[in-house]
């Protein structure tokens, strides 16, 4: 058994919270207590039907005002899988949070209105996903009920959808006809439509293959800790403690510490205070040395044949979170795995139209929730991947030098 | 190595010892909140595998509010000896005193609300700027929102609507002076993900998480209430002696205990696995005031 980390997303009232609470309850995964709470609770709204979405609303103003604000998990298990689901909101003002939400995920779910088709909203929720680098994307055309279940309207909009996919090179992409509020396709094949050939939303999310997303080829272990106990019998022990973010590690591998670039052996690997030969990502482990070197938080150990690429220069594409704009020449702090280091921003190469995929040319100055490409120059070296290629080394976010916010999500891209 | 690939436990485990890391490593001067309730017991398990052969970077911390389970405590205590951490108490009971709170009234009057004040003075009085905490998202729908790394401002008080985005795992730690962070390493498991890791690790609980013989009072709703002298007895109460066991340990005035024979982890397991209610819904008493009591308490600065 494994964890499947899906997000789900939609413009508003697309029944992205209906589709979650219709997940939970036709799993059994909402308990009798919640279900009565939920019932005392759709009463109070004046509604005849249980209001499924009430489950993942969970702030007193996403109920009052009947919408999502903020990032919302919820957790399920079927025999086959461990379910993280993450609800992001479909409000234009809150399409931080999608980003948020997206850089967790391993799979998208995309809703989109039969009775609306595509809107602006999706459209940038698809690009989102796909600037994300998430690798399985199904595309879920919900209520449709309410367009008499017709195969027609749902191939309509299959086809203005794979016009988007082809545009963004994307490859792992379902389309499936449901309806949330009735069920069906969700849990269990619909009776409604036996036009669809395909899977039920939830058979397909517990055999999709995420575990093959994880590289096993590059070794990166950026050091979060280090271990001195300086205790009797323990005078020289110095343990570097982190979590291998990618590939493999054996006792005896040859190995660099970056910055520095000094090599060393590994003389020892502890998983859970035991002695182990080898390690794979994405374990939390001790690794000790056979030299005495400096290495400290920040640092990333890796192998000689596989590195990173060490550099001040670095180009993003940025995902503006701030109602304070970005702005040509302004210093903050990237925090890159588990290192901050200052940075400028030295030029915004153009500005990404979200819902077109249009390059705009000449802007100096970002505002919330645009996306753009810049380059950067941090004041001390980072060992660094492309994103596309190694997504847990390729990313890092801005910080505010004085809020302290976080202010930017980087996808690092050159 | 012929096995490439963790299990769903092993992943868990490895998120919640990285975030114990990121704390250690961004922080001046963490405490780990330990209570000797299940989810904290985890936590010093996970601190273990994260820190040994080291001590922990951090001091355990409890907010005693005078209503413990004695068998909670007295695990408190074994443990910390066990481990060879350092452990800290603070007592509701002296904040009250100090401060000249009102202490709550009424038939199971409890003190959960006043722990607040005692955490934030505690944190004042040694400077934490982390406190560690074994809260889930699945525990309850406002938690469901937070952040694992959860700024609070120098009232202690969280803004819901102005967190920070947390992005992939890059946890921004970075505070102004008199803020603090609350950090919470196992936000994504749920209650049989803690109680198969307890397997997995064989982790020792409080006995009370297990079933025994208890005199209690049977509420109208059906909550059945330890006796004890921090609840008060009305002539028309109806007693009962039942076999029971927790599935939380909060303060004995505001936790229901739940009829159970299992007296294993096994049947422990198997008996959350066929319950049909929820771990908060069945045993706690202070939740179900309003919708909207949990995170009204967390605004405050509540964990």
């Amino acid at each position: 058994m494994d964890i499947l980390r899906f997000i789900t997303a939609g413009s508003v009232d697309d029944g992205k919270s209906t589709l979650i609470g219709r997940l939970l309850y036709d799993s059994k995964s909402i308990l009798a207590d919640q279900l009565i709470a939920i019932e005392k609770q759709s009463k109070n709204k004046a509604s005849s039907e249980i209001d499924l979405a009430i489950l993942t609303d969970g702030l007193r103003a996403e109920r009052e005002q009947g919408i999502t604000i903020d990032v919302a998990y919820k957790y399920f298990s079927t025999p086959k899988r461990k379910f993280i689901s993450i609800d992001a909101p479909g409000h234009i003002q809150y399409t931080r949070n999608m980003v948020t939400g997206a850089s967790n995920a391993d799979l998208a779910i995309i809703l989109i209105d039969a009775r609306n088709g595509v809107v602006e909203q999706t459209r940038r929720h698809f690009i989102i996903a796909s600037l994300l680098g998430i690798q399985h994307i199904v595309v879920a055309i919900n209520k449709m009920d309410l367009v008499a279940f017709s195969e027609e309207r749902y191939k309509h909009i299959v086809n203005e959808y794979k016009n988007i996919q082809q545009q963004l090179g994307l490859k792992d992409v379902v389309f499936i006809p449901i309806s949330a509020l009735g069920g069906d396709n969700v849990v269990e094949k619909s009776t409604n439509m036996n036009w669809y050939k395909g899977e039920a939303l939830l058979s397909l999310l517990e055999t999709i293959q995420v575990d093959t997303d994880i590289n096993l080829t590059d070794m990166r272990f950026p050091v979060q800790y280090v271990i001195r106990p300086q205790t009797e019998g323990l005078h020289d022990y110095r343990g570097y403690a982190g979590k291998l973010s990618s590939g493999i590690v054996k006792r005896g591998d040859e190995v660099l510490v970056l910055p520095s670039g000094i090599s060393s052996t590994i003389k020892a690997i502890e998983l859970g205070g035991k002695e182990v030969v080898e390690a794979l990502a994405p374990q939390s482990i001790v690794i000790r040395l056979t030299d005495d070197i400096d290495v400290s938080r920040g640092d990333m150990i890796v192998k000689s044949e596989s590195q990173p690429k060490l550099t001040q220069d670095i180009e993003v594409v940025l995902c503006w979170m701030d109602t304070k704009h970005l702005e040509v020449g302004s210093n903050y702090i990237i925090q890159h795995n588990t290192k901050q280091v200052r940075c400028v921003v030295k030029e915004v190469a153009y500005k990404l139209n979200v819902n077109t995929l249009e390059k705009e040319y000449g802007s100096s100055s970002i505002q919330l929730n645009e996306v753009c490409r810049v380059i950067l120059k941090t004041a001390s070296p980072l060992a660094v991947d492309l994103y596309s290629y190694l997504r847990s080394n390729g990313s890092a976010i801005l910080i505010d030098e004085t809020s302290y916010v976080t202010v930017g999500a980087c996808i690092i891209s050159g | 190595m012929s096995k490439h690939k963790l299990n769903y436990i092993e992943q868990l485990e490895s998120e919640a010892i990285y975030i114990l890391r990121e704390v250690a490593g961004q922080f001046e001067r963490p405490a780990l909140l330990f209570s000797g309730g299940k989810d904290s017991t985890v936590l010093v398990k996970l601190a273990e595998k994260a820190f040994r052969p080291g001590k922990f970077p951090f001091p355990l911390l409890h907010i005693d509010t005078g209503h413990n389970f004695p068998e909670a405590l007295a695990f408190r205590d074994e443990l910390v000896k066990q481990t060879g951490e350092k452990l800290i108490v603070r007592h509701v009971a002296d904040t009250i005193k100090a401060k000249k709170l009102s202490e709550p009234k009424g038939k199971f009057a409890s003190r959960n609300a006043l722990q607040t004040y005692t955490l934030l003075d505690t944190i004042e009085e040694f400077g934490f700027d982390a406190c560690i905490g074994g809260a889930r998202r699945d525990e309850e729908k406002a938690r469901a929102k937070e952040r694992i790394f959860s700024v609070r401002d120098e009232f202690g008080q969280w803004n819901p609507k102005l967190q920070r985005p947390e992005l992939w795992n890059i946890y921004n730690g970075k505070i102004h002076k008199g803020e603090n962070v609350r950090a919470f390493p196992i936000s994504n498991w749920t209650e049989l993900d803690v109680w198969n890791y307890i397997k997995k690790e064989n982790i020792a609980l409080p006995s009370i998480y297990f079933s025994h013989e208890r005199e209690c009072v049977l509420t109208p709703s059906n909550q059945l209430v330890a006796v004890s002298d921090y609840i008060q007895i009305d002539k028309t109460d109806t007693m009962v002696k039942k076999q029971v066991r927790y599935r939380t340990v909060g303060d004995m005035t505001c936790t229901a205990a739940v009829e159970s024979k299992a007296t294993t982890i096994d049947a422990v397991i198997a008996e959350i696995t066929a319950s049909q209610i929820s771990e908060r819904g069945e045993t706690r008493i202070d939740d179900k005031v309003s919708e909207a009591a949990m995170e009204d308490r967390k605004k405050i600065g509540y964990f």
